[in-house]
């Protein structure tokens, strides 16, 4: 007697080459948006706009229908596909450059609208494709190409909290920080993913996951060094936790 | 601020009245717009009937925004558009880089005031050229419409729907100004064109099909010549089969006036000011400006001595006439900065000063 121990999600394509950098976190996060997918039993009906960055190479992976978006500009495209088509299932797979810097204007009013999507977004302190540049959520003191003697409050100022942004906004339904740096906490990233993709089946508003992540290449690390920076140091400034969900206030 | 979406008799109508009515009467899905003069009855006209037909409508938080969110609903095959003007038109030419390589159905509005930078609310063709070569990165063409009148703004804000579906290709409706707020009588038409079966390529799930992917990385991620070719034979098909323009008294004429928009207008009187003056002049609107009726003007110049552009703006369209004309004949240009067209009597003046 077998006992099936693997199984590929159907919503990840089968002979997808693996692009991403080794020990790079994305693998871990678009695995889990795949097996949220299947298990949520909306693969056919779900669309996701893409984003500008690593990102970006999330529909060379997961097998739904795809729109790769202008830089920043995910959160718009995907409200156009989701006020043309409201019975579809809509998200966004963004990373922090692309949803909080050149796109912040766009993921503020997705979230003042309350528009009934979902967006799941990458926090790795850094501009991963481009080569490790400073950007919107980079630490303090973190040394990157474009800061290189470390971020610094006079030249640079302060990186931003999205999941606290986001939990401010009153048509957000669900906004959470998870981490993919341990077997548990990827669990409970699942759990949000999972959370913030039904408050929009259920149209109650729009559902948010920052998910930390190691970016081994441009931290100039191996990945099991990344996964300790993001425990020991990511997580002080980044604090996990659930910042709304209003299905628990119900 | 209610108007009815009337068919069948004549309405005294605002210009951008007229578009946003057209466009409801077109089946435009979704709209999204931001508020700026001249041109936010579109936006006003559209919130209250959009909604009302429970279709879709967003106040956008930009201009950039807006392009994004109609990139958005073509990408599944809805029609949807946006409106602005020139400083604000500016901000969403990235949009329409992107909608081009996505081959994407995007309407856009542009209703032209004066520039560059903020420039003023007059009326102006000072976006000729942003409109006719791209404002975006790369090497694209928007399919182009210019309206003279209220009734036209209307009728080829049917055609821009149906060309944008029909070629997959983003459409600019460029009037201006003074087209926006003016009043004329318009009989809206039932739309006249056939519907667009978009369901080979429009993102809808990936129910029953290997998933679809929109975007302009991947068919430009190698060395970019068989996309653009493509591209390229697609505007070539476009030039063939859609290149629109009106002439009138060409035929025995010594010199043509070639002017688009509003401001064929005043040309068209200037004309006849001229030919009671005893002067063969003819006149020459292109309708379409991008594709641009380039063969026929090179016709012309076989037989005419001198073409004269009248333009809003300082000489933009003048070069493209130039092109068509290939040196034959000398191609001069009468032209007022911004604002309303010039008066009849000063442009029939200016040209009889070329003579």
């Amino acid at each position: 007697m077998t006992t099936q121990v693997f199984k590929l999600p159907e919503s990840l394509k089968k002979d997808a080459k693996y692009t991403f950098c080794p020990g790079c976190d994305h693998g871990v996060a678009v695995r889990l948006v795949a097996e949220v997918i299947d298990e949520l039993g909306i693969r056919e009906d779900a669309i996701v706009a893409a984003a500008i960055g690593c990102s970006v190479t999330i529909y060379d992976f997961i097998n739904i229908d795809a729109l790769e978006s202008p830089h920043g500009r995910a959160m718009a495209v995907a409200t156009g596909i989701k006020r043309a088509k409201p019975d579809k299932f809509v998200f966004t797979y963004q990373g922090d450059g692309d949803f909080a810097s050149i796109g912040w204007a766009e993921s503020m009013h997705a979230a003042l609208r309350g528009e009934k999507i979902s967006s799941i977004c990458i926090n790795n302190t850094t501009f991963g494709m481009t080569g490790g540049q400073l950007g919107p959520t980079t630490m303090m003191g973190q040394v990157t190409t474009t800061s290189p003697t470390g971020r610094n409050e006079e030249y640079y100022g302060y990186p931003i909290k999205m999941a606290e942004h986001m939990a401010l906004c009153d048509g957000v339904a669900f906004s959470a920080r998870v981490s993919l740096d341990s077997v548990a906490n990827i669990r409970k990233a699942k759990q949000a993913i999972k959370k913030a993709f039904e408050v929009q089946l259920q149209g109650l508003g729009l559902g948010f996951v920052e998910i930390l992540a190691g970016c081994p290449t441009n931290w100039r690390m191996s990945p099991e060094q990344a996964h300790d920076r993001v425990k020991n140091e990511m997580m002080q400034t980044f604090k996990l936790g659930i910042y709304k969900d209003i299905t628990a206030q119900q | 601020m209610t108007v009815e979406c009337l068919t069948g008799k004549k309405v005294l109508i605002k210009g951008n009245y007229a578009i946003a009515q057209a466009a409801v009467l077109a089946g435009c899905d979704c709209y999204f717009g931001y508020p700026i003069t001249p041109q936010s009855e579109i936006g006003e006209y559209l919130s209250g009937k959009m909604q009302e037909l429970g279709r879709g409508y967003v106040s956008a938080e930009s201009e950039i925004a807006s392009i994004n969110m109609v990139i958005g609903a073509c990408a599944t095959g809805a029609r949807a558009m946006t409106s602005s003007s020139s400083c604000a038109v500016s901000l969403m030419q990235e949009g329409l880089s992107y909608a081009c390589t996505d081959e994407l159905p995007v309407v856009l509005v542009s209703v032209m005031r004066g520039g560059p930078g903020l420039g003023n609310i007059y009326p102006s063709q000072g976006d000729y050229y942003q409109s006719v070569k791209g404002g975006g990165n790369g090497d694209y063409r928007t399919i182009v419409l210019a309206p003279s009148t209220v009734q036209e703004c209307a009728d080829l804000t049917y055609k821009a729907f149906y060309l944008a579906h029909k070629y997959k290709t983003p459409t600019i409706l460029l009037a201006d100004g003074l087209l926006g707020q003016m009043m004329e009588p318009v009989e809206f038409k039932p739309y006249p064109y056939e519907d667009i079966d978009n369901s080979d390529w429009a993102l809808s799930g990936a129910k029953g099909r290997e998933p679809r992917i929109i975007r302009s990385y991947g068919p430009l991620a190698d060395d970019r010549c068989e996309f653009l070719e493509k591209l390229f034979a697609k505007y070539k098909t476009i030039e063939e089969n859609e290149t629109m323009w009106e002439e009138n008294n060409t035929e025995e004429a010594d010199i043509v006036l070639v002017s688009f928009g509003s401001t064929s207008r005043n040309v068209n009187t200037a004309a006849k000011i001229l030919r009671e003056k005893g002067y063969k002049v003819g006149t020459f609107r292109p309708i379409t400006l991008f594709p641009f009726p380039n063969k026929r003007l090179a016709e012309l110049a076989q037989k005419v001595k001198m073409f004269v552009t009248v333009e809003v703006n300082m000489g933009q369209m003048v070069d493209d006439v130039r092109l068509a004309v290939n040196g034959k004949v000398p191609v001069e240009l009468v032209h007022k900065g911004v604002g309303a067209p010039p008066d009849p009597e000063y442009i029939a003046a200016q040209v009889e000063g070329l003579i």
